[in-house]
């Protein structure tokens, strides 16, 4: 689950982590007040959405398509100029390359006081799956994409890691501190930055904390200029604020119903709808669908304690896309029961007035039991006993249609 | 021979008298698995009736431990109480020559699985398999070692040594070593969470050293790098041909699929990657589950452990 800048650079106040004074807004007059009151002259104007490379964006009006603004993330020098880039970014479609081309609409604002910078570095905490452990990686080469610097300039990139245990050794912040260049003030504020976003990782169990850029000031501050937060959902249950701070607007709505009934659905932009039990059987379906020369149209595991209300909610929401000509049922019985999966399929095919072909491959628990049920039933529903061949008939039929 | 668990190991369930402790432990039972007990803090003297058989239920794991002899730990928790069940049995087991503790539960928040982890590791003599995984099952001549979630009838015991980090998938494998005549000697689902115990690596290095075992299916999975250090690990350690899978191929970047782990993040942790290290490695691909048959069939011909 990720927040908006607006909310992680709250965290961040609460952590005693130095931000610039800022304001949430969600509309030109409330921009234009936040302005005046803020008394800086010149500002930062940031679209708030949840994914990343707003600065380098594009804003389009979402009715008519056309490109309004460059850059979601603007400086303003002038009140003039607030009213214009707020007015450009607020409600407008943002584009980035994390957003796709179906881009973000922008519905919250954040105005920031500008500050002088003197150099930009980048900041990470995160969770390091090798060494189990948390990592913070930190750059001299801010404001610029991590993944680039990793490649062309690897060792510009300093990394210390916590001990599960005892967190933060002070040894390692100041080495890390050393390692970026920083010196007198700077450097005390660092290691003090680095135990406040450790705390805040291991206190509000995020999966994610990253700064980009982070900057040196002209009189030597370190300060957070950028805030991205992603929090543990596992951790959910033992931090209830989070529904107040989740911005549902920013999630996919089928992902979400599909979430409440214990599905876990992706949408992709193919035609052949998947729906299977197991997250890596689901996904190894979606690959061979794709060998045989299909595209599949979503990620579906209906899960481990999937029931009839279930499965029928997971054919609906495969036919919600419009973009769905046939259906491959793949299940691997352990705890569910093909049988019972086969009674599901035909009551869901029937209320919903299935039009497009299917194919069902059984396996494991009541395989057997569950063919029967469909063969016998008058739907017509192609019966297979392999995933490749369930593949290659679904595959096979809609290649018919085309 | 199998590893980790036989039909010697001991068994206690962590959770017993909850629904999925009793559920799953009657299964274990029904397969002739040695259940000799079980935990439920506050439920300590009762006894659970798991297909027949009476199973003790104690307060702590210490006790349970210390009364039966188990080496075997199965977690059915649910997920805020589940790295607590892990340090309990870790430090139960350390007190009593070790053990290996399997944890199914899904869900557990990624740093108290660092903490839970790390305790472990404290201990020379305590394994950790999982967390949000299958389990692990050795099959026996008359039913066998199963602690875990996974249809124990699929299995039959052989030859072949299992890993996997998804749940279906180890199912799917276990079906095609079936379907050309291969039993297996253990299967290990390793799980699909960022953090977890016991590793590929582990489990490949405990597969070679098995007199019993001649082959290895791995299936991995997007995320992370564990499939491509596996490769390098097999490329120089490995003596006994090793067939792979990767789930993931079409899965699109920075999405979640279904597993806590499997997600391809600033572009690395691909599906092709991971082939690309199998490749390398000389390990048999299947670019398709439902050939790992042919193709273990294939490798086996290769290393002369099988005529057709």
């Amino acid at each position: 689950m990720n927040i908006h800048e607006y909310q992680a650079k709250e965290m961040f106040r609460e952590f005693g982590v130095r931000v610039q004074e800022g304001i949430h807004c969600k509309s030109v007059s409330d921009a234009l007040a936040a302005y005046d009151s803020l008394g800086s002259e010149i500002v930062a104007v940031k679209s708030q959405i949840h994914a990343g490379g707003r600065g380098k964006g594009i804003l389009y009006d979402p009715e008519s398509g056309e490109e309004v603004m460059k850059g979601g993330v603007k400086i303003a020098f002038s009140r003039e100029d607030v009213e214009e880039f707020s007015r450009n970014i607020c409600g407008n479609l943002l584009v980035t390359k994390q957003t796709g081309q179906e881009g973000k609409i922008v519905n919250n604002m954040y105005i920031e006081s500008g500050c002088d910078i003197d150099h930009e570095f980048y900041l990470a905490i995160l969770v390091d799956r090798d060494r189990k452990s948390v990592l913070v990686m930190a750059s001299t080469e801010g404001g610029m994409d991590i993944e680039e610097v990793a490649e062309n300039n690897p060792e510009a990139i300093h990394k210390i890691w916590a001990d599960p245990s005892l967190g933060l050794r002070d040894v390692d912040c100041a080495s890390l501190s050393d390692s970026l260049g920083l010196s007198g003030s700077s450097s005390v504020q660092m290691i003090e930055m680095l135990n406040s976003l450790y705390a805040m990782f291991i206190e509000k169990d995020c999966s994610m904390i990253e700064i980009n850029p982070l900057v040196r000031t002209k009189d030597g501050s370190m300060v957070a200029l950028d805030a991205k937060v992603g929090l543990d959902e596992n951790a959910n249950f033992r931090h209830p604020w989070r529904d107040e701070v989740r911005d549902l607007s920013e999630e996919e709505d089928v992902e979400i119903r599909a979430n409440d009934l214990g599905l876990s659905y992706v949408k992709l932009d193919g035609n052949i709808g998947c729906l299977v039990n197991g997250a890596g059987l689901a996904m190894a379906s979606m690959d061979v669908i794709k060998l045989y020369g299909g595209e599949p149209a979503n990620f579906l595991d209906i899960g481990g304690g999937a029931t009839r209300e279930s499965i029928t909610a997971a054919f609906q929401i495969i036919l919600e896309d419009e973009n769905v000509e046939g259906i491959l049922v793949n299940i691997f019985g352990g705890i569910i029961r093909c049988d019972m999966v086969a009674m599901s399929v035909i009551e869901a095919s029937k209320e919903l007035g299935l039009e497009v072909p299917l194919v069902v491959r059984f396996s494991g628990t009541n395989h057997e039991e569950g063919k029967a049920i469909l063969d016998s039933d008058e739907i017509s529903i192609h019966t297979v006993s392999s995933l490749s061949e369930g593949a290659r008939k679904i595959v096979d039929l809609i290649g018919g249609d085309n | 021979m199998a590893i980790w668990i036989d039909e010697e190991s001991k068994i206690l369930i962590q959770g017993i008298t909850g629904k999925q402790g009793t559920f799953h432990g009657t299964r274990m039972v029904r397969y002739n698995t040695n259940v000799v007990g079980g935990v439920t803090p506050g439920k300590g003297g009762q006894e659970v009736d798991l297909d027949g058989r009476q199973v003790p239920v104690y307060n702590n794991m210490k006790e349970a431990v210390s009364e039966t002899g188990a080496d075997v730990s199965a977690i059915y928790v649910p997920a805020r109480f589940a790295a607590a069940a892990i340090h309990e049995a870790a430090e139960a087991f350390d007190e009593n020559g070790g053990g290996l503790i399997v944890c199914i539960t899904e869900g557990i928040p990624t740093l108290d699985m660092i903490r839970a982890v790390d305790k472990v590791n404290e201990f020379e003599k305590v394994r950790l398999i999982g967390p949000n995984c299958p389990g692990i099952i050795s099959p026996g001549l008359d039913g066998g070692c199963k602690v875990g979630i996974m249809p124990a009838f699929i299995h039959k015991k052989g030859r072949i040594g299992i890993v996997s980090k998804s749940g279906t998938l180890t199912y799917e494998a276990v079906a095609q070593t079936m379907s050309v005549e291969e039993g297996q000697t253990t299967c290990v689902g390793i799980g699909g969470d960022p953090v977890s115990g016991t590793g590929f690596i582990d489990c490949l290095s405990a597969f070679e050293e098995d007199p019993e075992t001649v082959a290895v299916v791995m299936i991995g999975e997007i995320g992370g790098s564990a499939e491509e250090e596996a490769a390098e690990w097999v490329s120089e350690n490995m003596s006994k041909p090793v067939i792979g899978f990767v789930a993931g191929s079409t899965a699109p970047p920075g999405k979640r699929m279904g597993h806590a782990g499997a997600i391809i993040s600033g572009g690395k942790g691909t599906a092709s990657e991971k082939f690309a290290a199998f490749e390398k490695a000389g390990i048999y691909v299947a670019r398709d589950p439902s050939e790992i048959g042919q193709v273990l069939v294939g490798a086996l011909i290769e290393a002369g452990l099988r005529e057709s």
